[in-house]
């Protein structure tokens, strides 16, 4: 039976909770891969090399950065699951600002702590297979490319915006029923469009769709009333890379 | 964490908690010189990059401090800003939040109990090898599970991190028809969530005793979620205002999560256990009837026995969400206006793991200039550690790899979270 092992680094755990999330289908899946090694759910732990490697959170001190090489030395499939691993994650926020000033707010004696100034996402320090986008993932996709691989198939993963399952849904537009900013048009498909489900706005929690159209993206939000700051500070969460440079102006 | 000892002992990793940590003990002359909780889950500093956000921000980006009590902290945050603005949701309001968070308190319990912390008591090392024997009892949980998890989503959307709430209420009030089919699938949890109070109920419960003062929130006529004031089993009792009056931070060398402690009293306890102990006549008759026959007297002071006080709080959690539902109207408006004003805020709910407190200040257009998060796990470090340096010494004679593994069920007796404030992977035990 092929080999499953879950990683954390930074990150908040509700990437690998989406897998325990999996009620339905976990006992099944135990069934068709060995998890060996998963320290939320297992004591036990066998040395690899795996089949597959699921790896959550973004790289943030020295010492992880080393670790997710020797994972990826002894993982045959790696696939980064969430924002933190994809892309750096909420904690990526600190890229942008003073890390020292960050942990003299937070640390009473941040002397204490060994961090690095920056949140990078996995790919940045090895290669990586597949990425899973969302924070948190969606459960769907985790499924879908678990069982893929254990078929030997390409994962089906969406590239294209969340505009389009939005439409699919049949939710009403809340641009342009409501007024409200939303990030639909640049933001990765894959939750299902639950927030304009839920009369919101998507505010981006799967990172940045393969083709953004920012410029149009800026016009829509300034459209809804938003101010130049506002914006940057919408696209920035779950994207660290966003420089909306004509928001700011 | 090796390079910081001279003689170690590496023993296998401690899992099953959410988070990255280990645990250190040091034994010299037969003697436990020193037990320490090393939390070094990376610093993610969400209190210094709040600062600058709107002051409706806070939800949404808090969440992710945990996977698994995101709702915890969107609540906490809610209840900072609208005291700092000066807002008071209307009842229909609260009473959708508190649904939303019994969801939370299903799924994170059962999480806990089943995958987490009943293989320990039955000697497996998981729950998925559990389930090779007894199908039938994982399949209980994952399906109890599975209602808080469905009911979160029916409120907020999304279990993880759910997207349906905001300062103020929600961005739209459920149906009562969203809610209907819910209302069944809570008649059969109630009985699962009552056969889980039997099945843990039963396990073996090593004698332990501890003293430390517990603390949790209050309300006059039901268990304290969403809102109360705080009180102590040492008498204390203070508005969520005064919290940092009473409660101090400081940080430790050997970990990344601050240690909290009572001015001038010292280590205490928050969490299942504390709740139960400063509130126990508060919960619902059927719940009070299942912990008496679960051999809960009127406190809990052995850690081993939280995990029957947690399928208690499931039963209650089960059962308030019913009447909820059957109470429930759909408010007018799903959320309130929350206008910014430069002022601080505070608020503290129960989180599944004890009472998280958030502080806010904010200038007048509602930009966060600074942000305060004390988690529970951080609360309850230094009474950890305390019952680790009794429980080692009790258990000298065992050799480390048993010694680990006692250990390891001794911590996991308090469900810690540790990607707010710890996570354990290994325990090293240096003897001389
Ligand atoms: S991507 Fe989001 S949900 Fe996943 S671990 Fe990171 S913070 Fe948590
Ligand atoms: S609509 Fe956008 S913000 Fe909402 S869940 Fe989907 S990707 Fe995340």
């Amino acid at each position: 039976m092929p080999t499953l092992a879950v990683w954390k680094f930074a990150s908040c755990d509700g990437c690998q909770l989406s897998l325990l999330d999996c009620e339905d289908e976990l006992l099944a899946l135990a069934g068709r891969v060995r998890i060996v090694h998963f320290p939320e759910a297992t004591r036990a732990s066998a040395p690899g090399p795996y089949d597959i490697s699921l790896v959550e959170g973004s790289i943030t001190t020295p010492g992880d950065a080393r670790r997710i090489r020797e994972i990826r030395a002894v993982s045959r499939v790696l696939i980064t699951i969430g924002a933190c691993a994809t892309a750096g994650g909420v904690q990526a926020l600190r890229n942008s600002a003073d890390v020292a000033e960050y942990a003299s707010v937070v640390y009473a004696r941040p002397g204490y702590l060994d961090t690095l100034a920056t949140s990078t996402p996995i790919a940045a320090h090895v290669d990586v297979d597949y990425e899973l986008y969302g924070c948190p993932i969606d459960r769907g996709q985790l499924l879908e490319t678990i069982g893929a691989l254990l078929v030997g198939r390409k994962p089906d993963l969406p590239a294209h915006s969340v505009c389009f399952e939005c439409k699919r849904r049949n939710n009403v537009c809340v641009v342009v029923a409501y007024g409200e900013p939303c990030l639909g048009p640049v933001t990765r498909a894959g939750c299902g469009a639950i927030c304009p489900a839920f009369r919101r706005g998507c505010f981006g929690c799967f990172g940045p769709a393969e083709t953004p159209n920012d410029a149009a993206q800026v016009d829509l939000l300034r459209s809804t009333g938003m101010s130049g700051p506002d914006i940057v500070r919408m696209r920035r969460l779950f994207d660290p890379a966003a420089e909306p440079e004509e928001a700011t102006s | 964490m090796t390079h910081r000892h001279d003689r170690l002992l590496d023993v296998p990793g401690l899992a099953r908690v959410e988070g990255e940590g280990a645990m250190h003990v040091r034994v010299r002359d037969g003697v436990v010189e020193d037990v320490r909780l090393e939390i070094y889950e990376p610093p993610r500093f969400f209190e210094a990059f709040l600062r600058g956000r709107r002051h409706t921000e806070p939800p949404d980006i808090t969440a992710r401090i945990c996977g698994i009590c995101p709702v915890a902290y969107q609540m906490s945050a809610c209840a900072a800003i609208e005291d700092a603005c000066g807002v008071t949701v209307p009842p229909a309001i609260a009473a959708l939040r508190r649904l939303l968070y019994c969801g939370e308190w299903i799924e994170s319990h059962v999480l806990h109990i089943y995958l987490l912390h009943a293989p320990d008591f039955l000697g497996y090392d998981s729950a998925l090898d559990l389930a090779r024997d007894r199908r039938d009892l994982v399949e209980r949980g994952l399906a109890l599970k599975k209602t808080g998890n469905d009911l979160m989503e029916a409120i907020g959307g999304r279990a993880i991190h759910p997207v349906n709430v905001r300062v103020g209420g929600f961005y739209r009030a459920p149906a009562p028809a969203d809610l209907a089919p819910l209302r069944e699938r809570l008649r059969t949890a109630l009985d699962q969530a009552l056969d889980t109070v039997r099945w843990v109920a039963g396990f073996d419960f090593p004698p332990f005793h501890h003293d430390h003062e517990m603390l949790a929130l209050t309300e006059p006529d039901r268990y304290a979620i969403e809102s109360g004031s705080i009180v102590t089993t040492g008498g204390l009792e203070f508005g969520v205002r005064e919290f940092e009056r009473h409660v101090v931070e400081e940080q430790v060398p050997h970990s990344t999560a601050l240690h909290a402690h009572l001015a001038g009293r010292g280590r205490y306890l928050t969490g299942p256990v504390a709740r139960y102990t400063l509130n126990h006549s508060l919960l619902s008759p059927l719940a009070r009837e299942a912990a008496e026959a679960a051999g809960l007297g009127a406190q809990c002071r052995n850690p081993y026995r939280g995990i029957v006080v947690r399928a208690v709080e499931t039963v209650y959690a089960v059962e308030e969400a019913i009447r909820l539902i059957d109470a429930y109207e759909p408010p007018p408006f799903p959320a309130v206006r929350v206008p910014p004003r430069a002022a601080a805020g505070y608020g503290a709910t129960e989180a599944p793991r004890g009472t998280l407190f958030h502080r806010y200040e904010m200038d007048a257009n509602g930009l966060i200039t600074s942000a305060r998060i004390v988690p529970p796990t951080a609360q309850n470090q230094a009474a950890v550690e305390d019952d680790l340096t009794r429980f080692v010494a009790g258990r000298l004679d065992l050799d480390d790899e048993r010694l680990t593994h006692e250990c390891e069920q001794a911590i996991r007796n308090y469900d810690p979270c540790i990607s707010c404030a710890t996570h354990f992977l290994d325990l090293h035990v240096e003897r001389s």
